[in-house]
């Protein structure tokens, strides 16, 4: 009777310890990771963005250089300090310049690179519209009646 | 002659190759650095190659800009595995050993590298007259904007960052630019 007592208590035991010790494990585990990988996906947004200075056309994001992944380790460190994304990137831009952001900020002579593009698509689609227009246009009577022989 | 189609043609060439011959004297590689005339960021790094008398600093010893104040500091980064330290190294032990008792501090600062390389590759230079020391991370040269080495940055007595050579620093630049900072500091 006793032992079948022991073998009950231990089994309800094991029945609700388990899930405590997995909600334990749960509670340690579960913020960290979602921390670190929050930390990470800001840390990749903000790492995007910024040009690596030894590749030049691949952001510290892609590049595999050493200057690259060092840039990106102080991105993580800085975010993690609690600086915005916002913060980190005007910290890049005061050491390297403007030129460190892949894409540059909308204002003063940097509109041009907004603006040009744009520009040059309404520019070349007025072209092509008039062009076309020219093409498929009949030809006027009077043209018509000195071109054609008698 | 069309001279509407000419003028036409001419706007459009004109400024492209304006832009191209711009283009071809720019190196592109170069990074115009916003640093000078900014004050000097701040370090604190340890010496791992102590340089040689009457320059030398104990190994492990820790160099901080802010004690440097009121003396012009010569910071030049520089790698074992980087071709072109090797063509500027010479010249700038031989410039730090002429300035030994005037207030000019050389420093030189390991990039990207492990101590043990660069030791070893001091002493297969023939050795450095000034100390190096080591930058955990390039955080040093991060805060400085470097792209490369060699980069040397020249910081005035007073802190700030005056010029900064990208590449091999030939010596009569370096002796020009220590000079004419020298003669900024002395004078009243």
């Amino acid at each position: 009777m006793t032992r079948v007592a022991l073998r009950t208590l231990v089994a309800l035991s094991l029945l609700f310890a388990t899930p405590c010790a997995r909600a334990q494990v749960r509670t340690d585990t579960t913020p960290r990771t979602t921390g670190d990988s929050a930390l990470e996906a800001r840390t990749s947004a903000v790492a995007a963005q910024l040009r690596c200075p030894v590749c030049q056309g691949l952001s510290i994001q892609d590049s595999p250089s050493e200057l690259a992944q060092s840039m990106r380790s102080l991105v993580r460190d800085q975010l993690a300090q609690g600086k915005s994304p916002e913060q980190v990137k005007a910290y890049f831009v005061s050491k390297y310049g403007e030129w460190i952001l892949l894409s540059p900020a909308p204002h003063g002579f940097n509109l041009l690179a907004y603006a040009i593009p744009v520009l040059m698509v309404l520019g070349g689609g007025a072209f092509i519209a008039v062009a076309v227009r020219r093409w498929t246009s009949s030809p006027t009577p009077d043209a018509t009646s000195t071109e054609d022989p008698t | 002659m069309n001279w509407r189609r000419a003028g036409i043609a001419a706007a459009l060439v004109i400024p492209v190759v304006f832009v191209f011959s711009r283009g071809m004297k720019i190196d592109p590689r170069e990074i115009p650095s916003p640093l000078p005339g900014n004050p000097a960021p701040p370090f604190a790094l340890a010496v791992f190659a102590p340089g040689q008398p009457p320059l030398e600093r104990p190994i492990g010893d820790t160099v901080r800009l802010a004690d440097l104040r009121g003396r012009v500091v010569v910071l030049n980064f520089w790698a074992s595995w980087c071709l072109a330290c090797r063509d500027e190294h010479v010249g700038l032990t031989d410039v730090a050993r002429g300035y030994a008792g005037k207030p000019v501090t050389f420093v030189g600062s390991l990039y990207q590298d492990t101590p043990g390389n660069g030791t070893q590759w001091i002493a297969e230079m023939g050795g450095q007259s000034y100390p190096s020391v080591n930058d955990p991370k390039a955080r040093t040269a991060i805060d400085y904007g470097l792209y490369g080495v060699p980069e040397t940055f020249f910081i005035t007595a007073e802190g700030k960052i005056a010029r900064k050579i990208t590449g091999p620093a030939p010596p009569q630049v370096i002796r020009q630019i220590i000079d004419s900072l020298l003669t900024t500091t002395s004078s009243p």
